[in-house]
Formats: structure tokens, sequence, C-alpha cells
């Protein structure tokens, strides 16, 4: 211990070092702690929110967002092997004129009593001056029940009224108490059963049963004996599914932050490792004769490890503090769906989890001592006698490069990406993107010699010194552009990736989005649809010269899986219009055929040509897989197909949205004014492709916000590798800059010399990292993104902005050089020289 | 009697607060929902007024009784179902309008347990899941079931710890309370139901305690009560007895208390053995409490022993057991109590039946 001074200390005394290295590793492990934590909150609330729902039941038949017969709910409710069946039908819908979600769930409160006991409402003695009878407030058909957090997000009182959405009308209701067993969720009501039936004109519909099992059953033999009572598309499943669900399509989003953040902290071990580096060098002497007065090799080694395990374990510490701080800030912000949309509606609350925590410590100091191993290594190997002897800088051995060593590993990478995902998981990707990544690095010394060598050896006297020195003794400058390439090409990957997944949603937006008015009531998939003699009124409107209405519904395909979008709209036998991917294979006529999402195509098996069997209103269809389309808003799939085949098949009408086309001439705003007027004030929406696609990609951005936080992360650790390995690498240089001086250099050209030197590093970095970048980015788009979100797009390269970033990055680095040398070059040129003699 | 419709009509809601439903609910959907009213001078028809009466706001079927087990110890056993129409949804074209509720309500008093052993349910008739016959009787929600076979009853009960099916055999005619049928509730008009009683039931079944089957014998009661406005403004509780004495005879008597603890209205029917029957009106009829028993559980004070005056004859009422409080706060918030009873003339049992108590509570969800 008493040698703590003597080393722990040395990161005290090289300030500006120690703090670069503890700042990477405190981003890097910030990030991934705060994708962690934010993520874990949302689970646990949503799983949270589905105990609630789903109270003391053993099971539940879900079906397609439409839903189901309820005669079904009798023929359960009949069997012995159930205790309790609770039919529920539920209905998401919107405040009028605002952007409230409600969740509305119409329950029959004696069944739901021993099943979902959470869900029963409480009437509130309401003194309004009326003589409602307050024993039968929870039937009666205009009592709303909202839960705590709804009532204060609305801000209601019981007894005030409010308006929603229901079909294309307004619906007036009554708040008329509270749900003392579920408070949190800021969206939750409950009706009656047969209100909403009712006023949702869903009459004979349920959307869900839970059921609670008969004492001694089995869910195992219980649900082998209910499942041939079910129609198609309806599934049972325990409740706890639903929460698997969402952790299974949140997580593959999930896991790519969190390999971003990973990226931030290898950052991080690449600075511990280039301030070791040196600083062991600066020290060559002092460790020289802490070995010759007895320091045993082993005990040099595991001393100079502490060194940088003491920067990783303060940056993990403060990582995870700041982690957690802005875990919160992003709950605030954005809620807990990191702005994926995934969790929207919830209001999860920041759980400090030791486990999580103390891991994420661990990797801190991992990155430290990762980062130390080498240093500490080399200078544990010194021979005492020859370091006391003669002060020279040999030891900064740098990397001489292993070129066959990392052109295995850049090869590698290539397999790798064709591994199928692991669990949803594009670990093959992420395998590529490491070994172009490590290949890369250990190539850049090769790099950098062979790019020296072809620099002319002419200029002025500086230019030629460091040319000639990043030729012969890379290795200095080396460790400084190794960080400069991880950061490029972090920074140039997501750049590119983004570029190019915003450019196609971009395209795909106005593929989707051709018409020139878009028509729905309310917000709502389920509760808004716009009825037959509605369709009727939007055509005859002056102005319209053509309307094309959409159907959506959800369906259940396996269990297990999240539910499938269908849209029903018309579409040519050729897939026109559709964002197709390859070409299309119409079916044969006769034959009914759909076009199914990429992330179909992945999930399912599905491919064109194919034949499949599809749930409609209870029936199996069997339909021909005509096409793939391109789809960016339904990652658990969506299958589209002909408005008419769908009408045939199911027998309904009723369509959500409406896309207008104007007659040459026509006015917007005017149309859009007189297609509200059709339906009930207010109940109807009028949105125009610009503004669906302003919004979209806003929402977009959002997503992305995270990753452009990492960027500059990124950016701002690769300056300051560069800032820290120059100022070790100027202050082990002394010697040198003194001898310059004394065959006549002048102060001004040494520092011209150290710019250049700093430049050629970056510039090094830079274009490995461009190079380097530019792979990994294809590498995210064709096999992480793909295996992760099933969806393609088509590659779009920022160039303007990636060769600002470059140039800006090589500039900075050389002022950063200068700034750092400036300091090794005022000291007096005699006594640097002679302080080694 | 409107007694348990009160704590019962609503047992299976989950309402913080009871209230007498003498005024019809005022509901925006209720307004032109017009409940069948309740006037003297109907003739009460047999077996058709034993079915249901769906256009009227509630009714009853409710059947009390003593049973012997097999080694000859007595057990009291009730079971009840209710009818409510809510007046919501009469409108509303889906299978779940709550137009019409089921409630039931079982218990077993059983000495050596001493206390009771109860069990509820309700529902929404429909879907198979509930629902009433008219023209005879007959009501059930899930596998609890209540009526008509051939001259007698059925009721099937399966509770948690307990269960039981029985048959119940009357020796004559239905017993018609207060005006042929109409039973006045207080004062004026307004408040009265349709009410007969079958007196001296028969029984014979089977009873399940705790998994043990066996066969019992006993004698029972069986109320049946329609009504649209039954509970009297200014009333606080009731007490009613429906009592089968050993000669044959039969005694139904009830009592509107005030808040104040005084009378608002009483009336009683007496049966002889040879089945003519005497009304009592208010004046004849005295419920006077000779000794109190406080519930542990709800620290509530009930008179379980009775003095009851009809007329000139003096009776003593003694319970099973004390404790035969009906405690359900957690489910739906409502106590009172209902046990069986002996019936004591000069010190000698005479009969036996059942008296049901309600209001002695904070005032007891009433008004």
């Amino acid at each position: 211990m008493t040698l703590a001074p003597v080393f722990l200390g040395s990161l005290a005394r090289r300030r500006t070092a120690t703090l670069f290295s503890f700042v990477a590793i405190l981003l890097g492990v910030a990030l991934g702690m705060a994708v962690q934590a934010v993520n874990q909150a949302a689970l646990s609330e949503f799983g949270r929110g589905m105990r609630t729902m789903a109270g003391a039941a053993d099971l539940q038949v879900v079906g397609p967002r439409g839903g189901f017969d309820e005669g079904l709910y009798a023929t359960l409710a009949a069997r012995s092997e159930v205790a309790q069946a609770s039919p529920v039908l539920e209905m998401r819908t919107e405040r009028i004129g605002s952007a409230d979600g409600l969740r509305i769930l119409g329950i029959d409160l004696f069944a739901a009593g021993p099943v979902t006991p959470a869900l029963l409402p409480r009437p509130a003695e309401i003194q309004d001056g009326s003589d409602r009878d307050t024993r039968l407030a929870a039937l009666a058909e205009d009592s709303l029940f909202l839960s705590m957090a709804a009532r204060e997000a609305l801000q209601v009182d019981p007894g005030d009224r409010i308006q929603v959405h229901a079909e294309d009308r307004t619906l007036t209701l009554r708040v008329a108490g509270d749900l003392p067993g579920a408070p949190d969720d800021p969206r939750l009501a409950v009706m009656d059963i047969a209100a909403v039936q009712k006023h949702f004109s869903r009459i004979g519909r349920l959307t869900r049963i839970d059921l609670r099992l008969a004492g001694g059953q089995d869910a195992q033999t219980a649900r082998a004996a209910l499942e041939p009572l079910l129609p198609a598309g309806l599934m049972l499943e325990v409740p706890e599914a639903a929460v698997d669900q969402a952790a299974n399509l949140s997580r593959a989003y999930r896991v790519n932050l969190t390999m971003l953040a990973a990226i931030a902290l290898v950052t991080g071990g690449f600075l511990v490792f280039s301030a070791q580096a040196l600083s062991v060098v600066r020290r060559h002497t002092e460790l020289a004769f802490l070995r010759a007065i007895g320091l045993a090799r082993r005990q040099l080694f595991l001393w100079l490890l502490a060194e940088g395990a003491l920067v990783g374990l303060l940056g993990g510490l403060a990582g995870v503090a700041l982690g957690h701080g802005i875990a919160l800030g992003l709950l605030t912000l954005l809620g807990g769906d990191l702005g994926a949309g995934f969790f929207s509606g919830l209001s999860p609350t920041l759980r400090f989890s030791p486990w999580a925590s103390a891991a994420y410590v661990l990797l801190g100091i991992g990155a430290g001592v990762a980062g130390a191993w080498l240093p500490a290594r080399e200078a544990a190997a010194v021979a005492p006698a020859r370091a006391l002897k003669s002060g020279d800088d040999s030891a900064l051995s740098g990397g001489r490069g292993v070129p066959m060593l990392s052109l295995a590993m850049l090869t590698a990478s290539l397999p790798a990406c064709f591994i199928p995902p692991i669990q949803g998981l594009p670990l093959g990707g992420y395998l590529a993107i490491a070994c172009l990544l490590a290949g890369a690095v250990m190539l850049l010394p090769t790099l950098a010699s062979m790019l020296a060598r072809t620099l002319p050896l002419r200029g002025p006297v500086p230019a030629r010194l460091a040319a000639a020195r990043l030729a012969a003794a890379p290795g200095q400058s080396v460790i400084a552009a190794t960080g400069v390439l991880a950061s490029v090409a972090l920074v140039a990957a997501m750049a590119i990736m983004v570029g190019s997944f915003r450019d196609s949603v971009d395209v795909w937006l106005g593929q989707i989005l051709p018409a020139d008015l878009y028509l729905r009531a309310g917000r709502a998939q389920s509760a808004g649809s716009l009825d037959e003699a509605l369709q009727a009124r939007l055509g005859k409107i002056p102005g319209v010269a053509r309307v094309q209405f959409t159907a959506f519904e959800s369906l259940r395909l396996e269990p297990g899986r999240a539910p499938v979008e269908l849209l029903a709209r018309p579409v040519s036998p050729d897939g026109d219009g559709l964002p197709l991917v390859g070409s299309a294979r119409p079916a044969a006529k006769g034959e009914t055929q759909i076009w199914i999402s990429e992330a179909m195509r992945d999930l399912y098996g599905w491919r064109p040509g194919e034949r499949v069997l599809i749930p409609l209103a209870g029936d199996e269809v069997a339909v021909q897989v005509a096409g793939v389309w391109r789809d960016y808003a339904r990652q658990g799939g969506a299958i589209m197909m002909d408005l008419a085949d769908y009408r045939r098949l199911t027998g309904d009408a009723s369509v959500q949205t409406a896309a207008i086309w104007l007659a040459p001439g026509a006015d917007g705003i005017r149309v859009g004014e007189a297609l509200k007027s059709t339906s009930d004030s207010g109940a109807l929406e009028v949105a125009f492709p610009g503004e669906i696609r302003e919004r979209s990609l806003t929402i977009f951005d959002r997503t992305f916000v995270v990753t452009y936080v990492l960027e500059a992360a990124a950016v701002v650790i690769g300056l300051a590798g560069v800032a820290a390995s120059f100022a070790a690498l100027t202050a082990a240089r002394r010697r040198e800059f003194g001898m310059l001086r004394h065959l006549g250099l002048t102060r001004r050209q040494i520092g011209a010399m150290l710019a250049l030197e700093g430049t050629l590093a970056a510039g090094v970095g830079v274009l490995g990292g461009l190079a380097a970048g530019g792979a990994i980015s294809l590498i995210l788009i064709e096999v992480v993104n793909r295996q992760s979100f099933h969806w393609s797009m088509d590659l779009h390269l920022p160039w303007a902005s990636l060769l600002w970033f470059a140039g800006l990055l090589v500039a900075l680095a050389g002022l950063a050089a200068i700034l750092a040398g400036r300091q090794a070059m005022r000291e007096d040129a005699l006594l640097a020289v002679r302080e080694d003699w | 009697m409107h007694r348990r419709t009160c704590l019962l009509a609503l047992a299976g809601l989950p309402l913080t607060r009871l209230l007498a439903a003498d005024e019809p609910a005022a509901e925006s959907t209720a307004r032109e929902v017009v409940f069948a009213p309740v006037l003297p001078g109907r003739t009460l028809v047999f077996p058709d007024d034993e079915g249901a009466h769906p256009e009227f706001r509630t009714e009853w079927w409710y059947v009390t009784g003593w049973l012997d087990l097999p080694d000859g110890r007595p057990l009291g056993f009730q079971v009840t179902f209710f009818r409510v129409r809510t007046g919501i949804g009469e409108d509303n074209p889906s299978a779940f309008a709550p137009r019409q509720l089921i409630l039931a309500h079982a218990a077993i008093a059983d000495p050596e347990l001493g206390r009771l052993r109860h069990d509820q349910r309700a529902a929404r008739s429909g879907f198979g899941r509930a629902g009433f016959s008219t023209g005879r009787a007959g009501v059930w929600l899930g596998d609890w079931s209540f009526e008509q076979i051939g001259d007698g009853y059925r009721a099937r009960v399966d509770a948690e710890d307990f269960g039981y099916d029985l048959a119940f055999l009357p020796d004559g005619p239905p017993l018609l309370n207060g005006q042929e049928g109409f039973s006045l509730k207080a004062p004026g008009r307004d408040n009265a139901s349709y009410y007969y009683s079958r007196p001296q039931l028969t029984v014979e079944g089977r009873l399940t305690l705790d998994g043990h089957r066996q066969s019992v014998a006993g004698r029972a009661w069986m109320d049946h009560e329609w009504s649209s406005a039954y509970i009297p403004e200014g009333a606080d509780g009731w007490d009613w007895v429906g009592l089968n004495l050993d000669d044959g005879g039969a005694i139904m008597a009830f009592r509107m208390r005030r808040t104040d603890g005084g009378k608002l209205w009483a009336s009683a029917t007496l049966r002889s053995p040879d089945g003519s029957a005497e009304h009592l009106s208010l004046e004849a009829v005295e419920f006077e409490p000779l000794r109190s028993w406080k519930s542990p559980r709800t620290g509530i004070e009930y008179p379980v022993e009775w003095r009851l005056s009809l007329g000139t004859r003096r009776f003593t009422l003694r319970p099973l057991m004390d404790d035969q409080e009906l405690e359900s706060r957690r489910s739906t918030g409502t106590i009172y109590w209902e046990g069986a009873m002996r019936l004591l003339e000069n010190g000698r049992e005479i009969g036996r039946g059942y008296l049901e108590m309600t209001g002695y509570g904070e005032r007891i969800q009433v008004g």
C-alpha cells in the first residue's frame, strides 16, 4: 500500500490524460446504464400494468383487434375447466379535440370480480342535484370510471362530462368514479360491457375473455381441452405472454442501443490504453528504479493495472450515477420507450437496481484494466538495468502492426454477416462489426507507414520530419489515430445508416401516402370508423375527385407472437403503387392475393407465390402471397389485401380511413372543412400528407436522438484521444525537441511539425475510420437492421456532411497537437537535451 | 318482504352505500322506464304467479328452514334468489344489457361451527349464466338454482365450503299475506308488494359440509314477493320472522323500524292448522327485545331474543346460536343478522323458523 502514492498518485499528476480516460469510460457506462435502466423501468411498468389487467386470470383468449363473436363466452363459461370467465371489450379512443388517449375496457363487473378485481369500478358520491342511483352507477350506459392517473391526465372530477370519439360520432360520458385497484395507468377507463357494445357499435363482439380455471386444473391440460373450441384466429395465452411479446419487440432496439454504448466504452478503453502507454514511457526511469530496489515484476504489473482499474472504477461509479440521471431525463422527456414507441403511454418510474449498477461499474473497471494491460505488461518486461542506464525512448514501441492477423480479422467479418439471427438478435452482425473494427485498428500502423512512404520527401523541414516520423516510427501517433478511427467509424456508420434510413422512410412515406387528403375518425385505430352511409357521402362532396378507403384489423397468426396488422385497401392486381421489394408474383384469377411486409417474410417465412391460411372473421381463409412490400411502421408484420376481397371475406363494410384525391383546381383546405362537416362536429379529422410526413419524420428523428447523443460523445472522445496522446507524446519527446532546437529549428517549426504530425495521424485515423465506418454501415443496414427490425433500406451516403466532419476533425486534431506540444516546447532546449546525459 | 332486497338486491355490486330504493331511479336511461305498480285488488293466480314478474323492479324467492342431520343435530339454512330490474339498457340491443340482474345468497347456521357459512353470487341474466322463468318458479345463477318441480320446489347450491340439493313439498295452498297478497309496508299506498308464503314445507335432500355429504330432512318456509317500491321513507331497518308451528300452523310477522327505533309499520299473518288465515295489522303486532348479543367482528349489537306479541298471544323467540351475523363488508359492504330461531309459548317450544334483522349497524345503508 505504501506504493499507492507512487502509482495511483501518478494519475493525479497527469490530470488531463486521466480526465479524458475517465470521461470516456464515464460516457460509455452512463449510456449503457441509461438504456438499461429506462428499458427495465418500462418493462417492469408494462408488466405491472399487465398483471393488474390480468388479475387472477390463468388464461386469456385473445384475437384480432376487431374482436370476435361473443358466443364463445357462453361456451367457455359453461365448461367445467373454467371457474369464471370474464368477457372484455376493449376500445381505444381519444378525447375529442385533444390527444388524450383512452383505453376503455368494457367489462361485466359481476364476472370480472373473481378474475380481475383490480378493474372493478368504485362509484363516487356525486352531489350534482340529480337523483341518480349510486348503486347502479357502475351499470349505467353513460358511466365512465377512470383510474386516478387518467383522472389527473384528463383533469376531470366525478360528475364531469367528457367527450370521446366513438365511430364517427361524439360520445358524451359522465365520470362516475374511479378504479381503486388500478390507479396508475393514465389511459385506463372502465365501462359496462353492454354500454361499450352499444356506443361503439360492437354489438355481439368481444376482444378478450379472461379465464380463471377451476381448482386443481392445470393450465396446460385446460388449454388443450379449450383450444379446439376457439374459432380460427383466436388464441389462448397465459397473461404473462404479452409482457414477453413486448420485451421481445423492444429487445432488438434495446440491444442495438446497448451495443452503441459498448462502442463508447471500448473507445474509453482505447483512451486508457493510450494514456497509460505514454505515461509508462514517461516514467520508465522511475519504474526501472522501483524494480531495481526490489519491486517484483508481478507487483509492478499489478500496480500499473491498478492505475487503469482506478480510472475505470471512478468512471464506472460516476457513469452509473450519470446513467441514472440520463434515464430520469429520458423517462421524463420521452416516456419509457426511448422514443421508439414500444411502450408509449406508460409512465414508468425509475428504480435503482443494485445488480445492474454493479455490473456496469465492473464494465467500467474492465475497460480500464483492459486499456492498462498492454502497457503494464511491456513496462514490467523491461530489464531495469538497461532502462536505468539510458533514457532511450525505444520502449515507446507502439504497434508495429500485425498485417496478417488484421487482414484475417477483416476477412472474418464477411462470413460473420451470413450468420442468421440468434433469438431475433443480429449477433452475427455485431461479431462482424467487432472483427471489422479490431482488424482496422490493428491494420492502422501498417496503413500509416504505407501512407507516409507515399508522401513526397520534399518541402520544408518540419513537413519532411513529420512524414519521416510517421513512416519510420508510426507507433506513438498511431495510438492517437486509433481513437480517431474508432470514433470516426462509429459516427460514419451511424450517419450513413441513419441517413439511408431517413431517406428511405421519406421515399416510403411518399409512396404510401399518395393522396391529397386523409380523413379518419379520431386517431383511434379501433374506436374510430367510417360507416357505409358516411363513405357514400364523402364521394359526393364538391372538389373530391376520388376516394379510397382503408380498413385496419389485427390478426393473431401464432401463439406467443405479437399481432400482425392487416390493411385492406384497393390494391391493383400487380401491386402497382405499393413500395414493393423484389418482383411481384400476382396470383391466378380467382385466387385471393395478399401482399406481405418484409417482417412477415422474415418472421413467418412466407414467400411470394406461396399459399397460406389467414384467419378472417373466425374462418381460415386460403390466400396467395403475391409480393413483398416495404413497411417501416409495423415491426410485428403487416399484410395488405384488396378492400373488395376483405369485404367479401369478412362482410365488414366499415373502414377506418379515407384517402381523398382532389379534383383539379379544388382547394384542399376548403374540401377538408367540407369533409369534416359530413359528420358529428369534431369527430372527424383531416390530415394532409405533408403534415403526416412531417410528423412521421419528427418521430423518426426523436427515435434517433439517443444515437445522435452517442455520436457527439464519440467525436468528443476521439478528439480527447488526440489531445491526450499528443500531450503525453510531446512530453516524452522533450529530448528530441531539444535536439532539434540545437540543430537550429525554431519553435515555430517544431510547432508546425507537431501540427502536421497530429494532422497526419488524425488523417490516417479519419481515412481508416471512414473506410471502416462505411463497411460497418453496410453491416448495420444489410445485417443488423434486417435481422433486428426486418426492414430493408436504400443506401444513401451523406457525402457532404461526412467530408465536412472529416475535415473538421483533422483540423481540430492538428490544433490539439499544437496545444498539447506547446508546453513541451516552452522548455529550455539545452536543459531538455542535457537532462539525459 | 322488503327486507333482504335492500341489502342483497345489489349484493354483487361493489357499492359504497346501499340506498333504499323507494324512489324510482332517475337515470337518464331509466326515465322512460316505467316499473309496474303494486296495486290492491289484484288476484294472485297460481302457478303463474310463482314465476317471475320482470316488469316489476325487484322480486325474490326466499327459502329458510331447519334441517336435521342423520345424527339428530339441527342446522339452519337459507337460500335467496333476487331478480332486479335496473331500468338500464332497456333499449340496448347488446346481449349483455343489464336489464335484469340475478343475485343469490346462501347460508348454513351450524351450532357446532358457531357462526354462519355463507356465500353469494351475482350476474346479469343472459348467456346461459343466469336467468329466470315466468309462469312457474324458476331462477338460477350458474349451478345454483331454485325451481318448481311438480307440486313442490327444489333448491341447489354449491358454495366454497358447503352445498345442498333440497326438495320441498308444501302441505297446502299458498298463504297470502296482507290483503289477499297485497302487502303494505307503510302508511298510505305507496310502498307495497305482492307477497305470498309457503309455510310448512317438508324438506328432503342432501347436504355437503366441508366435502362430507349426508342426507337431511326438515321443515322450511318459502317467501315469494315482488314490488316496485318497497322501502318506506324514514325506515331505518326492519325485523321479520317466518315460523312453522309444530301443530301445523304458521306465523309471518314484520315491522319497519323508524330512525328513532320506533315502529313505523307492522303486519302479521297467522295460519291455523286447518289452513284458515288471520291478518293482524299495525296495532296488534309488537316486537320487544329481550337479550342482546354484540358481534366481535363488527361491534354491532343485535337483539337476539325477542318477545313477540300478536294480538293477545305472547311468544318468545330464541336463536339456534347467537352468532348468525352475515358480514361481507369486504365484498359487498352488507352486514345484517339472519338466523334460525326457536318459538316458545309459555316456556314450551311450539315451533321453529327464521328471524331477519337489518339496520342495527351504522344506520345500515338505508337512506
